[in-house]
């Protein structure tokens, strides 16, 4: 296992908004070892979103440094960042955003696209990946056809179409409702245990957090408390809906 | 080229995704170039009609009309002076070195009746010289002679019209007795049709007979001498204007003009006639072509407007694409592609239109449908440059859009 996939020293992100200046991050420093399941818990206005934009190269710190890899990322360019979010990152978020009146592969394979992937392999991958959380039944269905759990499935499905070292997770049960989260729970840690894909997520339920090997608790822009969990979850006794779901997956992928 | 692929493969995506939207955007493109594409065709085919007429009749040909009259300070149109004589178009044929041949012309209206049926029409009364200095083709029979315009011969020859509307398909006219004014005319010959239109109406509808007997048994005796026109070949190494300026000479001493006397006649060369069939042909396509501009703009602006309000639209769906690895220049790209494509199908369907609406209206009026590969791949370009213009703005727009907050948008 190969050492720390995120590192970060003293990150600090400040907003001003005419005279009124918001300090979102107060110094962050968190290491990460490859392969860890994180779940960063607080209210909001913490500065979890803020310390998930940083991680996903979507933003830049103001002061202080983000190694990805190793790699010193602090300063990279927009077109940069932009290469990095399309090689090494997976994107899951409350909302879905899936790509409306596009079908399910469609929304898939959009990564692939920005990636300079050939059309046959967009296609190849991108019913691999739909198959993975079983959906690949659902290859033409439009988002507005498919359920709020085969929505966020799609997208799980799109952030991982191009294999990626780290999927960031933000609220990704937010829009579901409880049997649902637990399917989706259950695809992200088979993920994170499987394929060894580093997961950062983002929640404000203590029971999705569970499923985590670590959490960090934000208040103000700090990290209050970081907590290793002893990990319970595969032999916990799961509800039905669950362990059908994770039978489902494991048939359709097999 | 990847880069553009990708572009191309999402812009198409999205326009599938909004078929409505994408075909009314691009309606204004499509009328805008069907528009200007008529509008050259048009032109084109005009003045290519101008110019066959022109080069049938022959530019060595000259007409002498009769001038303006002056009388109390006023002056009558061109023409309103009876000063062209027989004896004129004698003294040119006779003293003018430049000359090739000239012939003369009275016209009148009148009706011709056949059997049960009649026609109005207009009658040209002339010399044999006519059938080479206008260039009147027979189709059958034959043109009269230099004696039959002696002996005032009761011949006529009918133009096609004429033939059509008096003679059952299939009947021969040659030989057939028509009568005009009481009298009866034998049928020697039919004109060969000269198709279409010239700004005077139908070149098929008259008949023509010897300039003597016209003016004895139908136009009357009233002016005795007088002719309409004058028309004059000129030897073909002799430049049209020299030929005018012979003329005039001629014309000046017979009609006893002081040197400050204005003229009581004009001269026309074809070379006169063309160029100012040009000239107001270039200021008609000119103006044409301004109109049909304007409509492109318009679409242009349509195709701008339309795009802002995807932009705004699509936030979200830029920000997505952003998260999953787009740069700015790939939404730059896509959303130029999009109105790219826009422009140019717009171009296409409108070029498509636009050379079947010249056809129609080439058949209806009567002129030749000239085929422009320049105007149409003109057109489309320009339409993919319109485009580009007004797509650059909403795509700068959406590629700077920011990643975060348009996954936030509502």
């Amino acid at each position: 296992m190969s050492g720390r996939i995120i590192e970060t020293r003293d990150l600090r992100k400040t907003f001003e908004f005419g005279d009124v200046v918001v300090h979102a991050l107060r110094g962050i420093s968190v290491e990460v070892p490859t392969g860890q399941f994180v779940a960063i818990i607080g209210k909001s206005g913490s500065g979890k979103s803020t310390f998930m934009n940083i991680l996903g190269c979507l933003d830049r710190p103001s002061s202080g440094t983000y190694r990805l890899e190793g790699r010193d990322i602090s300063d990279r360019s927009a077109d940069e960042r932009a290469e990095l979010r399309s090689e090494q990152i997976g994107f899951v978020f409350q909302a879905f955003n899936l790509i409306p009146r596009t079908s399910a592969l469609e929304n898939v394979e959009l990564p692939l696209v920005y990636g300079g992937v050939s059309r046959s392999q967009q296609h190849i991958r991108g019913l691999e990946a739909l198959d993975r959380v079983g959906l690949a039944h659902r290859a033409d269905h439009h988002p507005s056809q498919l359920s709020g759990g085969e929505q966020q499935r799609v997208a799980i499905a799109r952030a991982l179409v191009n294999q990626p070292r780290l999927l960031l997770a933000d609220e990704p049960t937010g829009n579901l409702d409880t049997s649902t989260s637990g399917e989706i729970m259950q695809i992200i840690s088979e993920l994170n245990r499987d394929q060894g894909i580093t997961v950062v997520l983002v929640t404000h339920e203590p029971e999705i957090a569970a499923y985590a090997d670590r959490v960090l608790t934000f208040r103000d822009g700090e990290i209050i408390a970081d907590a290793a969990q002893l990990q319970p979850l595969p032999t916990s006794p799961a509800p039905p809906a669950k362990a059908e779901m994770s039978r489902d997956v494991a048939e359709e992928s097999a | 080229m990847k880069l553009l692929r990708m572009a191309f493969t999402a812009a198409l995506r999205a326009l599938r995704r909004n078929k409505l939207r994408s075909s009314l955007t691009t309606l204004g493109m499509v009328i805008g170039v069907a528009a200007v594409i008529t509008t050259v065709g048009i032109g084109q085919g005009a003045t290519r009609a101008i110019e066959d007429q022109i080069a049938s009749i022959g530019t060595n040909l000259l007409v002498v009309m009769p001038g303006t009259r002056q009388r109390g300070g006023a002056h009558s149109g061109w023409g309103g002076a009876s000063s062209l004589t027989l004896g004129d178009a004698r003294a040119i044929e006779r003293e003018a070195s430049f000359v090739d041949s000239v012939t003369y012309m009275r016209s009148g209206a009148v009706q011709v009746i056949y059997g049960n049926s009649n026609w109005a029409t207009t009658l040209l009364a002339t010399t044999p010289v006519f059938q080479v200095v206008g260039n009147t083709d027979i189709a059958q029979g034959e043109f009269f002679t230099e004696r039959d315009v002696q002996t005032g011969a009761r011949v006529v020859l009918l133009g096609q019209t004429i033939v059509d509307q008096l003679f059952e398909s299939g009947e021969d006219p040659i030989g057939a007795v028509v009568r005009i004014r009481e009298t009866a005319f034998r049928v020697i010959g039919v004109l060969e049709r000269k198709g279409g239109s010239n700004f005077s109406g139908d070149r098929d509808d008259n008949v023509i007979m010897p300039f003597t007997t016209a003016v004895r048994r139908v136009l009357g005796n009233r002016l005795p001498g007088m002719v309409q026109q004058i028309m004059v070949s000129s030897i073909p190494s002799v430049d049209s204007l020299s030929a005018a300026a012979e003329i005039e000479e001629i014309m000046r001493h017979r009609h006893r003009l002081k040197p400050s006397d204005d003229s009581d006649f004009t001269i026309r060369t074809q070379e006169e006639v063309s160029d100012m069939m040009g000239n107001v042909m270039g200021i008609m396509s000119s103006v044409l072509m301004g109109v049909a501009s304007i409509s492109l703009l318009v679409g242009g602006i349509g195709i701008m407007n339309i795009l802002l309000v995807s932009v705004t639209e699509r936030t979200r769906e830029i920000g997505v694409r952003m998260a999953v690895g787009a740069k700015g220049r790939h939404i730059l790209i896509q959303f130029l592609v999009e109105s790219i494509i826009l422009s140019m199908l717009g171009g296409m369907i409108g070029t498509g239109l636009g050379l079947a609406g010249t056809m129609a209206i080439a058949r209806v009026a009567g002129f030749p449908f000239v085929f422009s590969l320049a105007a149409v791949l003109g057109a489309v370009l320009f339409s993919g440059a319109v485009g580009m213009f007004f797509g650059f703005y909403p795509a700068r727009q959406a590629s700077r859009l920011d990643p975060i907050a348009s996954l936030r948008y509502e």
